[in-house]
């Protein structure tokens, strides 16, 4: 999995692209995730788009990523949840614990 | 001809759980599935080797985790076997519980029930994990009665 990052609005923009996998993919965001914590980000937009799998560990790291974002007081929420990555969250239910948005624009107006 | 077998004998390591899906996921479109069926076998058939490397052979490289995909009647069939201690998949917490929403494990034997006809679990005569997904991945097979 491929993750940029960018600051837009004062927000870490994570744009994630490919598998949210085991082994990989899920390490990947663990990682970057844990950077932006270490250099004191503590507002994290997670731009979902370019997904196009996630399994149970890329979920997982998901909710890893958002409790531990969220204990430290700070905000992760997710965008641009492509059709198959929006099933999986609604049949886990977790589509109830994330804020998720449908644009950048909305996303980042909800930081404010 | 279509391959209406397959059998894939794989170290425990997780790059070969895309080796797996990769495979799988030819067969069975060229055995007419759409992108839809494609989709949500692989992710069920992920999980199910991910489970077999991570729980059942604990990581150990040295071990081996046993596919075999079988094509009948528009239904595939993956049986995947580990070389572990073997399982009880009904001590697994519920994931949609309030309790366990957030936890960040747990969800794979979810998936697979959920992307699958069925999921059925034993044990092998070694007495690791066998576990035997199956989805029906065309509705109705040309030039036959059956649906």
């Amino acid at each position: 999995m491929k993750i940029d990052k960018r600051v837009r609005d004062g927000v870490t923009v994570l744009d994630l692209e490919g598998k949210i996998t085991i082994g990989k993919g899920d390490v990947a965001l663990r990682e970057a995730v844990q950077q932006l914590l270490a250099d004191g980000v503590d507002k994290i937009l997670i731009r979902l788009e370019k997904v196009t799998t996630i399994d149970s560990s890329g979920v997982g790291e998901l909710v890893s990523a958002f409790t531990t974002v969220t204990n430290r007081g700070g905000k992760l929420k997710l965008v641009n949840l492509p059709p198959k990555v929006n099933d999986i969250l609604q049949i886990t239910q977790l589509i109830t614990v994330f804020e998720v948005y449908d644009t950048e624009d909305e996303a980042l107006a909800s930081f404010t | 001809m279509t391959v209406q077998e397959l059998h894939l004998a794989l170290g425990s390591r997780f790059e070969n759980v895309e080796l797996a899906q990769a495979a799988v996921d030819e067969v069975i479109a060229a055995h007419g599935a759409d992108e839809e069926a494609r989709h949500w076998v692989g992710l069920a058939v992920r999980e199910a080797i991910a489970n077999a490397i991570q729980h059942g052979n604990r990581l150990d490289a040295s071990k081996r985790v046993d596919v075999a995909m079988r094509f009948s009647g528009g239904v595939v069939e993956v049986e995947v076997a580990d070389e572990g201690e073997g399982f009880a998949p009904e001590a697994v917490r519920d994931p949609l519980a309030p309790e366990n929403l957030l936890r960040t494990n747990g969800r794979g034997i979810f998936y697979m029930r959920r992307f699958m006809d069925d999921v059925v679990y034993g044990s092998t005569a070694a007495g690791g994990t066998r576990v035997v997904l199956r989805r029906r991945i065309v509705d109705r097979l040309e030039g036959s009665q059956e649906r």
